[in-house]
């Protein structure tokens, strides 16, 4: 199929999966701890966190990309001159793409959590705690499950636009659908046909991602009345 | 205004941050800035008006008019505009003797055409969907007055509906103009020398990478708040009938009150 480019195709659809995922993961990790911080009493910590999510989204994605995947090894190696050793470092395009759109989604799920924190009754937390749980124990139970249900559209959202920024890390080699589509439109001349294929590819998994979510949503509010 | 460049780096410290590097490569970064605004100025400009006319077809009833809009939108926003871009530029180079027959080769063998022609379509695209929820916010009620005052047609669109609907989409497409600014830089990528561009060329020549890159990336941040400010103040002038008059000025929000998730 596609002249035997189609298994190729297949690989870089699930390398651009893996890494939305894995993306996806370090967003919701990194959304939390800055939703965490801008609530904080700490004026040191409301402030990093504004500027975080200040400065990654005044800037292209494109240009983030650039700077850590080129600029951390140099960073690196003027570090280790600066003690007088002379190394060579190269970075992974994989860990640099993952961790570029991990950390830049995250400003945006920060944005998301903060809401659905602000969003949950106070009395939640209060009543855990009045019942005896520990802080932690009313997070875990209480306070997350339900911020969970509130956050779920907005992570939803960000998912759909997440999974198409990773094309981006195509024009650092790492070989996902584009990558691999721009190859084979190479090697065959026949750029529409591949590019096509990749643009139908990106649409399924925003179909299929959306019907999934519509039923996450109801799943995370079963139980809860509507009305 | 007339700076010599040179002169100014001249004294100034090569580390730890190589300052004499950013200041002489401030002109050309200057100049691909241009290039940035110009191409989000041309896209926005075509793609505001094609998307009036594509919001209008998407909320008829005859799905022989709303379906083909749908299929657009669908299309241009559930894919990467990378893979938009290659299509146009790329792609179009399977059609190569079509389109010399058609006379369109020309058009599309020129990366800024491309460039252009696709960041308008996905413009077109998103504020599209943001006007068709716009239109549908806009209250029955004065739609019926409206009507029970004899407007009807195109008079009614262009007095009442169309007004209130552009007030309503102005957040969100507030960030649609932020989006696409910094969506511009993916035009690096077909070989325009627009902000990234240069940077990526001036990297590639002095490899003073960290200097370069946040250099462009403080240009693109500066130009992203000034867009969202000067939409803050527009969005001020245009509900000030609805706020309180002892209430002056508008209550100030956070640098970030007007970002929000991008859209899908």
């Amino acid at each position: 199929m596609l002249q035997g480019w189609g298994d190729e195709i297949l690989r870089g659809l699930g390398m651009t999966l893996l890494v939305g995922g894995c993306a996806m993961v370090l967003a919701i990790v990194m959304g939390l701890l800055g939703a965490w911080a801008k609530l904080s009493r700490s004026a040191v910590a409301r402030g990093a966190a504004t500027l975080y999510t200040t400065v990654v989204r005044g800037v292209p994605e494109l240009l983030l990309i650039l700077i850590v995947y080129y600029g951390t090894p140099t960073a690196i190696q003027s570090l280790a001159s600066s003690f007088g050793h002379d190394i060579r470092v190269d970075f992974n395009p994989f860990v640099a793409g993952v961790s570029t759109i991990g950390v830049i989604y995250g400003a945006f799920a920060t944005e998301v959590f903060r809401g659905a924190f602000l969003a949950l009754d106070k009395g939640q937390a209060e009543a855990a705690r009045a019942v005896g749980m520990s802080r932690t124990l009313a997070f875990r139970r209480v306070v997350l499950p339900q911020v969970w249900r509130f956050a779920l559209p907005g992570l939803g959202n960000l998912w759909l636009v997440l999974i198409k920024a990773t094309a981006l890390i195509s024009v650092i080699q790492l070989t996902e659908l584009l990558r691999w589509s721009d190859i084979a439109a190479r090697n065959t001349r026949e750029p529409f046909t591949f590019f096509f294929v990749a643009a139908c590819l990106y649409l399924l998994i925003t179909l299929v991602s959306q019907l999934a979510l519509q039923r996450a949503e109801a799943w995370a509010n079963r139980g809860i009345r509507r009305g | 205004m007339d700076l010599d460049f040179q002169a100014l780096a001249e004294g100034l410290p090569r580390r730890p941050v190589d300052l004499a590097v950013i200041v002489e490569s401030l002109p050309q970064m200057l100049d691909g800035l241009l290039l940035t605004l110009e191409l989000t100025l041309l896209s926005l400009a075509i793609g505001f008006a094609a998307s009036i006319g594509l919001a209008l077809l998407r909320i008829q009833r005859n799905p022989l008019l709303w379906m083909p809009v749908y299929g657009f939108v669908f299309f241009f926003r559930g894919t990467p505009l990378l893979v938009q871009i290659f299509l146009v530029y790329y792609g179009s180079g399977q059609f190569r003797f079509e389109l010399m027959d058609l006379g369109l080769w020309t058009w599309f063998r020129d990366a800024y055409f491309c460039a252009v022609f696709t960041l308008t379509l996905n413009t077109a695209a998103y504020t599209t969907e943001i006007l068709r929820g716009a239109i549908r916010a806009v209250p029955y009620g004065e739609v019926e007055a409206a009507r029970a005052c004899g407007m009807s047609g195109a008079l009614l669109y262009r007095r009442i509906i169309l007004p209130k609907a552009f007030r309503f989409a102005l957040p969100a497409y507030s960030n649609e103009v932020v989006f696409l600014f910094q969506a511009t830089s993916l035009v690096s990528i077909i070989t325009l020398m627009d902000l990234t561009g240069v940077a990526r060329t001036l990297v590639s020549q002095t490899f003073d990478v960290y200097e370069i890159y946040i250099t462009a990336g403080l240009l693109y941040l500066a130009v992203t708040y000034a867009i969202l400010g000067l939409f803050r103040r527009v969005e001020d002038r245009w509900s000030g009938h609805l706020r309180d008059p002892r209430e002056t000025p508008p209550k100030r929000r956070g640098p970030l009150a007007g970002i929000a998730t991008p859209m899908l």
